[in-house]
């Protein structure tokens, strides 16, 4: 290895790389517009279709009740409900999303009540759909909080005190500091984002410098110089790296952005309203970001770079077999899934890091991150993803520079 | 000086399978003189030429240019060489001053000493006007001009041009052959490879006939007109390789 001419080589393909619309726009313009997209757009759209649904009247059929007019008047005075006329093919209703609940009171409900009976109250609605979801949940705690009522009422009349169906109350105590709670939240999606750019950050520019050189006819003029084809190879790997890692980097920072400007925005409004619900929104827009482990994103950082030589050395390799860009990326596309599958696993939950695991490659970055990035650090894990990254790596960029000195794949006819 | 002893190179196609492009070639080119490699598409020109350049390693025999062997110094043979095809194209987001500066880096030359070889060469082949526009943005002449210079620029002692003139325009192909000429002044070996009669006529003090791998014929103008009794190049040729029939029958099994 010629370290002058890897230099030479890198210096060109990167000034090479800066004039191409496409590898800027790979490398520069996706990663820095993601993150805020994500982050705004769809957290957005999100937060306003929850909002929205909350805020709607839930339309209620009620079933039968004529017995009980107290219920059904109580049920007509909550602003939350809209009662509509019973009708039979209410299932037909819910289903077409005409209504979103019905309740069935029973014959003889409130008559019932007073004797101290056990009643059935079905509500009926539609699982998975948002709106009849939260129209049966207010639904619930309306009959829930008749009910307490009702037990209230009926101590009362018999003189025995509130506690005595309360022996005690159970109270859940957190003890993970916030970061932890961020870490855990967001942990699994930071790797596997990462993972990804990591991967299309090299893909054009590997394509670009191989297979598509050939198909200019530049790589025969490039061969003819004196320089070692190792060291040609060299340089077109420092670039692709250096397009994979700028990838990352930049959409880490416009992470960091986009989330330092929603807190800005929004971190008060929900602070204000300091829900449980608030506080999952915030960590999922990226907002506790900041409270990430600063050793963690290092942890992250030392452990992307084995993976990133991996991909830069793969892609080259396999793109260097292709005659045309067309050809390259016929191969290298049906490749993402082969990347976002661990990484998909990964972000199970339940999925935890053990010995054998840590040998599996992407696998084992997706979740070491996940627990480094919540402040737990496996360090015989750690070293053992970080050395199987890394043979993993060599292994990779020693097959490229031999894909490079084999004329069958360089003058494939 | 090239020296091909026995040049050998053999391919495996799937469909043909062992096929031998190049078949015990052996041939001398000097200091100060053209040699003409003159076949028909497919005779395996491109092969020797690429053996030569050490783009391609042969399968058996070898070659000297310069004095280093192609197969121990391969890095050393192409530092000596300038190799111009139709295939070698330009870097498009390059412009053609940057173009012939990395070339000139490759090949281990300082910045100061490219900038005044690169003047030298803008001023004789008239290439100041568009020396930093993109290549991408060159006429054809204009990017000729610049694989020229980018050849050069190392100054080395043997060329080889393989089909330069090919899909040229008269100008430009007409310039190719005038500089081709000059190389030739400046006491460089030049190899040359065509399959237009009319310039191994003009061009070549030697001419090597390449028919299906093999090196059929080999001598100077003079000579093969003597020795086929024509004095047409293009009747030399088809009486070289054996015949009509025998370029046809080339023809098909390509």
């Amino acid at each position: 290895m010629n370290w002058n001419n890897i230099i030479t080589v890198y210096l060109k393909e990167l000034k090479d790389s800066l004039r191409d619309r496409r590898t800027l726009i790979s490398m520069i313009v996706v990663p820095t517009l993601i993150m805020p997209v994500i982050m705004f757009g769809v957290g957005t759209i999100m937060s306003k279709i929850m909002k929205q649904a909350q805020a709607e009247i839930v339309s209620v059929m009620v079933l039968g009740g004529t017995d009980s007019p107290g219920v059904v008047a109580s049920l007509k005075a909550d602003k939350k409900f809209r009662v509509v006329p019973e009708s039979a093919d209410y299932k037909q209703l819910i289903s077409d999303k005409k209504i979103r609940v019905a309740v069935d009171i029973p014959a003889g409900f409130e008559p019932a009540l007073m004797e101290g009976e056990t009643q059935t109250v079905p509500l009926y609605y539609y699982e998975g759909e948002l709106k009849s979801g939260i129209g049966v949940k207010a639904l619930q705690d309306y009959f829930a909080a008749l009910r307490d009522r009702t037990i209230e009422a009926r101590l009362m009349e018999r003189g025995v005190p509130a506690t005595v169906i309360k022996p005690f109350v159970i109270k859940r105590q957190n003890v993970a500091p916030p970061e932890k709670v961020g870490g855990n939240a967001i942990g699994g999606f930071i790797p596997y984002l990462i993972i990804i750019l990591c991967f299309t950050g090299a893909m054009y520019p590997a394509m670009d410098l191989t297979a598509g050189e050939k198909e200019r006819g530049t790589m025969e003029t490039l061969l003819c110089s004196p320089v070692r084809r190792i060291n040609i190879v060299m340089g077109k790997f420092f670039m692709v790296l250096t397009a994979s890692l700028t990838t990352v980097l930049l959409s880490l920072v416009s992470m960091g952005v986009s989330a330092g400007i929603g807190v800005m925005y929004f971190g008060s409004s929900t602070q204000a309203q300091g829900t449980q619900q608030a506080l999952a929104a915030k960590a999922a827009s990226g907002g506790t970001i900041p409270l990430i482990d600063p050793a963690g994103l290092i942890g992250v950082a030392a452990l992307v770079l084995p993976v990133a030589i991996l991909f830069a050395a793969m892609l080259l390799a396999i793109s260097l077999f292709a005659k045309s860009y067309k050809e390259a990326q016929s191969y290298v596309s049906p490749l993402i899934i082969v990347v976002i599958m661990p990484a998909v696993i990964g972000l199970l939950p339940g999925v935890e890091l053990n010995a054998k695991l840590a040998l599996v490659p992407i696998l084992n970055l997706s979740l070491v991150c996940k627990e480094m990035l919540s402040g737990v650090w496996h360090w015989d894990y750690i070293s053992l993803i970080f050395g199987s990254s890394c043979l993993y790596a060599v292994i990779a960029l020693m097959f490229c520079v031999r894909m490079f000195n084999r004329e069958s794949v360089m003058f494939r006819a | 000086m090239i020296e091909a002893h026995n040049l050998t190179k053999t391919f495996q196609d799937k469909k043909r399978g062992l096929i031998t492009a190049v078949d015990h070639v052996s041939f001398t080119c000097r200091p100060g003189q053209i040699y003409g490699l003159l076949g028909a598409n497919g005779a395996g020109k491109t092969t020797t030429l690429r053996l030569l350049a050490t783009l391609l390693q042969p399968t058996s025999g070898t070659a000297k240019l310069a004095g280093f062997d192609v197969i121990a110094d391969p890095d050393k043979v192409r530092a000596n060489a300038g190799f111009l095809a139709a295939s070698t194209a330009l870097y498009g987001r390059l412009t053609s001053r940057e173009m012939i500066t990395y070339f000139g880096r490759l090949n281990g030359l300082a910045d100061a000493e490219i900038a005044v070889r690169l003047k030298r060469l803008a001023d004789e082949l008239d290439m100041h006007e568009f020396l930093d526009r993109r290549c991408e943005k060159l006429s054809t002449g204009m990017k000729q001009k610049t694989s020229i210079a980018r050849t050069l620029i190392h100054d080395p002692a043997v060329m080889i041009f393989d089909e330069p003139t090919l899909g040229l325009d008269v100008m430009t192909a007409r310039s190719i052959v005038k500089f081709v000429r000059e190389c030739r002044s400046r006491g460089k070996t030049v190899i040359y490879s065509t399959h237009v009669m009319s310039e191994v006529e003009k061009l070549c003090d030697g001419v090597g006939i390449i028919h299906d791998g093999r090196l059929v014929a080999e001598g100077t103008l003079v000579q093969l007109q003597a020795r086929y009794g024509e004095q047409d190049m293009e009747e030399i040729f088809v009486k070289a390789v054996g015949g009509e029939a025998a370029l046809e029958a080339a023809a098909l099994k390509n």
